[in-house]
């Protein structure tokens, strides 16, 4: 067979509602999962500070016990049949976005370092003719000091923008804002 | 635990750039500095997984029998298969897609292009891809419709796919063309990618075979995903 390589990448457009808008899918605890039930929302902003309202958000994350549910994750701790990892959803017209998920447990890096618990974030929208990948840190976890990814990002702005605040409430809210371009810059990874 | 193998980095030129001034709206949405590389680690090598009637919901193949009678326009089966850079089939990972109606406005609140809606077509379908990564779906051909990205701008007819692969590394969201179609050379999003082949790749094929008499017409259209690197090691 002739050598293949990976289809080009196209915009999600402005009107891919009927195709991948599920209603539900931006709640990820909805069969009662372990672990710490936690709001995640934020607004997305163009280098114009102009809010997105036409943006879809996924998500990709471990279980509290910080295990992946993929076969390729063979870690010797439990997986939870009530949480599955995913989520999505489209942004509000004023930008803004909220998943309720629960906070990931910590999962391994490369050689023998420990990974921050994170959630991994893609970000489609009119405009973007690629994906765009970012990581969410939790401003409350120590093992941010030692995160290798997090830690790769030398100037200490930059690296805040991986950080979602803690703004406490019931369940707990993480703050996490996207910036696309300019100033207060979002960082984001091509993995 | 060993580290994970990555997936193949892209070659620049098969895949669009963030900015590309032709497409006015990535010149306030391109991120103004480069992605910083991440070597995979079980974040990037894992991924949502799907299956028939799971939680993703059965499968909606057919785009045209939902409503009281039939859309307006040419009925057409689309098929083909995902597949990743070494020929291997994707098997169960969701492929979903949407479009406008044939005469090139999507039911969509946002859409004010004075074209007439379609009461019977709404333009949304999903699929999990079968043991040989295959998928086959039942629409209408979609229309033309203009768009206000430069004078007398009109997008060339396109289907839009979204596929996951296996890992969080291997999403992706494209859109497929059809073949002969007059506005893609004049076509800014097409035309972002810079390599000719890639782009041509982006193009369905006629498929006489797949097309059913009395009935539709058959187009192809693969989709290839990122293929794994050989070693834990990457360049
Ligand atoms: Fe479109």
């Amino acid at each position: 067979m002739a050598k293949l390589f990976p289809t080009a990448s196209q915009t999600i457009g402005p009107f891919f509602h009927h195709g991948l808008d599920r209603p539900g899918w931006e709640d990820l605890t909805t069969e009662g999962p372990l672990g710490q039930t936690i709001l995640l929302e934020g607004r997305i902003v163009d280098g114009d500070g102009q809010p997105l309202g036409d943006a879809l958000i996924e998500i990709w994350q471990a279980n509290a016990a910080g295990r992946y549910a993929h076969p390729e994750d063979k870690q010797a701790k439990p997986l939870d049949p009530r949480f599955r990892g995913f989520g999505r959803v489209k942004t509000a017209k004023d930008g803004t976005y909220r998943f309720t998920t629960i906070k990931p447990g910590a999962v391994p890096g490369r050689g023998n370092a420990m990974q921050a618990p994170h959630i991994n974030m893609t970000i489609f929208a009119r405009g973007l003719l690629r994906h765009l990948v970012t990581r969410v840190y939790f401003a409350d976890e120590s093992a941010n000091g030692t995160d290798p990814v997090l830690n790769s990002i030398e100037n200490a702005a930059a690296r805040r923008t991986l950080v979602a605040q803690a703004n406490g409430g019931t369940p707990p809210s993480y703050r996490f804002d996207i910036v696309l371009q300019g100033k207060g810059e979002t960082v984001f990874f091509d993995v | 635990m060993s580290d994970p193998i990555g997936y193949r980095r892209e070659q620049p030129d098969r895949q669009p750039p963030y900015l590309h001034p032709a497409y006015g709206s990535t010149v306030k949405r391109a991120p103004s500095r480069a992605p910083v590389r991440i070597v995979a680690t079980l974040s990037e090598v894992t991924g949502p997984s799907f299956s028939k009637d799971g939680w993703n919901g059965p499968d909606a193949a057919d785009l045209i029998h939902h409503h009281e009678a039939e859309p307006q326009g040419q009925r057409i089966i689309l098929a083909g298969r995902v597949l990743d850079e070494d020929g291997r089939p994707v098997p169960s990972t969701l492929l979903e897609l949407w479009q406008c109606n044939s005469a090139g406005r999507y039911h969509h609140e946002g859409d004010q292009h004075d074209a007439p809606l379609d009461p019977n077509f709404h333009g949304g379908g999903h699929v999990v891809t079968g043991a040989d990564g295959g998928y086959r779906f039942l629409t209408i051909k979609p229309g033309a419709y203009p768009w206000r990205n430069q004078h007398n701008a009109w997008r060339p007819a396109h289907i839009h796919f979204s596929v996951f692969g296996p890992a969080f590394a291997t999403r992706l969201i494209t859109q497929m063309y059809f073949p002969g179609d007059p506005l893609l050379p004049l076509d800014p999003i097409f035309n972002a990618t810079a390599d000719e082949e890639a782009r041509h790749r982006l193009i369905s094929t006629y498929d006489h075979s797949l097309s059913e008499p009395e009935y539709a017409l058959g187009y192809r259209f693969d989709i290839v995903l990122r293929g794994r690197n050989a070693t834990p090691m990457e360049s």
